[in-house]
């Protein structure tokens, strides 16, 4: 029997197993809704018996080669290469297969060609510095997790590049000369924090600032006054998180925004009420529960599941699994679309997410299909794995804080930024 | 991010520049006309022979290596040297906009073009004209809505800015970018006035389009404010009756109780009671979600108020719990973990229920490694 509302239709009466109709009917209503006609779903034989397999050869295969060469079509993301370096090489820690130790070699040497000499990393050799690159460089390096990884960054100048960015009213712009939004904090306090040049007096008014972001949704903004979005929504808390204040949320309200974001019937998340699901937000928006679930326990809250996360765990590994893989490696969005690196590594880190519950006292799993199908667990702070980010932390804690207070001279720059900033001008010597 | 690679396929189509030929010397000999849109290599061009192109410096073993077109290279080797230098030419800014159209993302271009605006006093109208088509073009971009802003500012008009983004949005009703810079502009220049009826407008076209709802918000949180009972009276019953049209649209249901969260759901009087009416003809998961809402509130409101009895407090908290029961187990199982949380915090806060008396949480085996099927 089937039921009419508003558009949606739905399946009333099941014949066959709950597990297999849910994943056929979920992969088939995602393409009911993109293609407006009942295209079979090609299945595969292995999703026919409800063994889900995470493609893993496949995927190892295209991320190898990306991490070395990739077409023209990626001329659009030829200002975002340290992403391209993190997207690629935390998918692999993801699915543990090993960097061989020349190809991190080279990792280092290319990320320190984006390395600013005003500090910070920038998109490509020769750019400006950019905090989104910055923090793609980051967590490359500590995937990496080398001495040599380690070295490249120059923390003195990421601190002046941090001052440099840093607004007024607690926020921060991408760049010199650039846009604001919440981004920016989150990757700020990622790379201070895991370097270990992180000031109260850097992140001064920044906390207000992410809280005003918190809108009538429960979810955040990208700015104060928009639309509450998973990534946003992330990047805030998460910042909040790191800063150590994320209890000044409305946490109640966040986790209502946010599991109500996942999809009923696609079990997969959207990044905003009322629009599509997303393979991406399987990172971004379930991200949010372990968070979540660690600041509510710090808050006292004794109801706490000690097994799960407060979303549904099989539905988002069945919609990854089942909808979100290339067949020749990579993973996308939503059946149709094509593959890329930056989906690869969150449908994998959400993937990760839904297998692992925990910390590193207590931990439950629940893996979908194969045991083959187990990734690496992931820190739901920095998305990189948990040992990585320990050790970072123990490396970069040795060192000295470079400084304390605001650099002398360092002019209160507003987002209008009609002048030239003459120290961008002559690093291409 | 998507629509990077060909679907499945993984062919590198060689990119093809029809008006590119580099073979001039073949036709030395004939009459032959040149034509001068035929694309031609800023490497060739005699306009150019003074500047010595910059490469890429990727170093010995590159990685994320990408297969630029020949014109991708030369146009940033180009860039490059320019950059560079720091030179400051109506040559070097014509550059900008190839380099722009190769990569629109390319935040240094974008910053590089805005020194050269300034240094040469470039005409911001056109400028204008040049980001409106760009826009078009490529509205999921960060870049260029921040350089559209800059250029607003300089010239501080916004004029034409929210028939601009009415257009944007008439192509896609939910582009972020183009929200940020329409409120941007209507607080920064106070255009307040026409705004509530933009967002009826998109409203009728979509009642679920989460951003016009949090505009309307927007526009009523900065104008008359959420305070004035007429005003809540009035949006409670738009709210209702877009439910009646729809009843499956979140949007309408987050804006009502987003609305009123901070004074109490419990508030507004006789708003419990038309949900309820509602509730039997057209009921949803959203609506359950609310009745809850309006329990727990009045639950903790309660806890101030002395004219609310033992008994009463007890058939509101049975009432949520019942509600909570509902949506974990029947109408809204993909929050069934959350619902459940809910119920047992509910009932531990109320302290209806001593320890021993509390369900053990439901259906979770024994723990450690588990395999689902």
């Amino acid at each position: 029997m089937w039921q009419r509302d508003g558009g949606q239709l739905f399946k009333k009466n099941f014949f066959f197993s709950f597990c297999v109709k849910r994943a056929v009917l979920r992969c088939l209503f995602v393409h009911f809704l993109l293609h407006s006609s009942y295209q079979l779903f090609v299945i595969n034989p292995s999703f026919l018996c409800f063994r889900p397999a995470l493609l893993r050869e496949q995927h190892y295969q295209y991320l190898k080669k990306g991490l070395r060469h990739l077409s023209d079509a990626y001329e659009c993301l030829d200002a975002s290469r340290p992403w391209l370096c993190f997207w690629i090489l935390h998918s692999l820690e993801l699915l543990e297969e090993p960097i061989p130790t020349a190809v991190a070699s080279d990792v280092c040497q290319f990320l320190a060609r984006c390395q600013s000499p005003t500090g910070g990393f920038a998109g490509g050799p020769g750019q400006h510095a950019h905090l989104a690159p910055t923090y793609a460089a980051v967590n490359a390096l500590c995937i990496i997790g080398t001495e040599e990884a380690y070295n490249v960054i120059n923390r003195e100048k990421l601190l002046d590049f941090l001052w440099s960015v840093k607004q007024p009213d607690g926020s921060f712009v991408m760049h010199v000369g650039g846009e604001v939004d919440v981004r920016s904090a989150y990757c700020a306090a990622s790379v201070a924090s895991l370097t270990n040049i992180l000031t109260p007096k850097l992140f001064e008014d920044t906390t207000n600032w992410i809280l005003s972001c918190q809108n009538w949704e429960g979810g955040l903004s990208g700015v104060p006054g928009l639309e509450a979005h998973g990534g946003y929504t992330f990047c805030g808390t998460a910042a909040l998180v790191i800063l150590g204040k994320e209890h000044m949320l409305d946490l109640k309200a966040l986790l209502r925004w946010v599991v109500s974001r996942q999809m009923r019937f696609e079990g997969g998340f959207q990044g905003r009420c009322n629009k599509l699901v997303d393979g991406c937000y399987s990172f971004w928006q379930a991200g949010l529960l372990p968070l979540l679930h660690r600041a509510l326990f710090k808050e006292g809250e004794s109801e706490l599941s000690r097994q799960r996360w407060m979303f549904e765990q099989q539905a988002l590994q069945e919609y990854i699994l089942l909808c979100c893989q290339n067949p020749a490696g990579g993973l996308l969005d939503k059946p149709g679309k094509s593959r890329d690196f930056y989906h690869t590594c969150y449908c994998l880190s959400g993937l990760s997410i839904a297998q692992h519950f925990g910390n590193m006292d207590l931990h439950h799993e629940m893996i979908l299909g194969k045991e083959e199908n187990r990734l690496a667990p992931t820190h739901p702070v920095y998305n990189i794995c948990p040992e990585k980010v320990s050790q970072a932390l123990q490396h970069f804690h040795r060192l000295p804080v470079p400084y304390e207070n605001k650099p002398p001279g360092k002019a209160d720059t507003a987002v209008k930024e009609p002048t030239v900033d003459r120290t961008q001008g002559c690093h291409y010597d | 991010m998507s629509g990077v690679e060909e679907t499945l396929n993984e062919s590198v189509d060689i990119k093809e520049d029809k008006e590119f030929d580099v073979e001039a010397e073949d036709h030395i000999g004939d009459d032959y006309f040149v034509d001068p849109t035929r694309y031609l290599f800023y490497r060739d061009r005699k306009e150019w022979a003074d500047l010595e192109p910059v490469p890429q410096d990727d170093g010995p073993n590159p990685v994320v290596k990408i297969a630029y077109s020949e014109k991708f290279s030369d146009v940033y080797d180009y860039f490059r040297a320019l950059l560079k230098n720091d030179e400051r030419s109506d040559r070097a800014f014509a550059l900008t906009a190839e380099a722009i159209e190769l990569n629109a993302a390319n935040y240094t271009v974008w910053h590089y073009r805005r020194v050269l605006l300034q240094a040469l006093s470039k005409d911001l109208r056109e400028e204008m004209r040049y980001i409106t088509a760009i826009i078009e073009e490529q509205p999921k971009n960060y870049q260029v809505w921040h350089h559209r802003r800059m250029v607003v500012e300089w010239l501080n008009d916004p004029s034409e800015e929210l028939e601009f983004i009415a257009d944007i949005l008439s192509q896609d009703a939910k582009n972020y970018h183009a929200w940020q810079h329409r409120q941007w502009v209507i607080q920064e220049y106070k255009l307040w006035d026409n705004e509530l009826k933009f967002v009826e407008n998109l409203l009728e076209d979509d009642v679920r389009n989460n951003s016009a709802w949090n505009q309307r918000h927007f526009v009523i949180s900065h104008t008359t404010g959420f305070s004035d009972p007429a005003i809540v009276e009035r949006e409670i019953q738009y709210c209702l009756s877009q439910i009646r049209k729809a009843p499956h649209n979140e949007s309408a249901w987050n804006y009502l109780k987003g609305m009123l969260q901070d004074r109490g759901l419990s508030s507004p009087p006789g708003l419990l009671e038309r949900v309820l009416e509602l509730k039997e003809t057209h009921c949803s998961p959203y609506l359950l979600a609310f009745l809850f809402d309006c329990y727990e509130d009045a639950l903790e409101n309660s806890n101030q108020k002395e004219n609310v009895g033992e008994e009463e407090r007890k058939d509101i908290l049975r009432k949520a719990l019942e509600i909570c029961d509902l949506l974990a187990n029947e109408k809204d199982t993909i929050r069934k973990e959350y619902w459940l949380f809910l119920g047992r915090s509910l009932e531990n806060k109320s302290g209806s229920r001593g320890p021993s008396d509390k369900p053990p949480e439901p259906s979770d085996p024994a723990s450690g490694q588990q395999e689902m099927s």
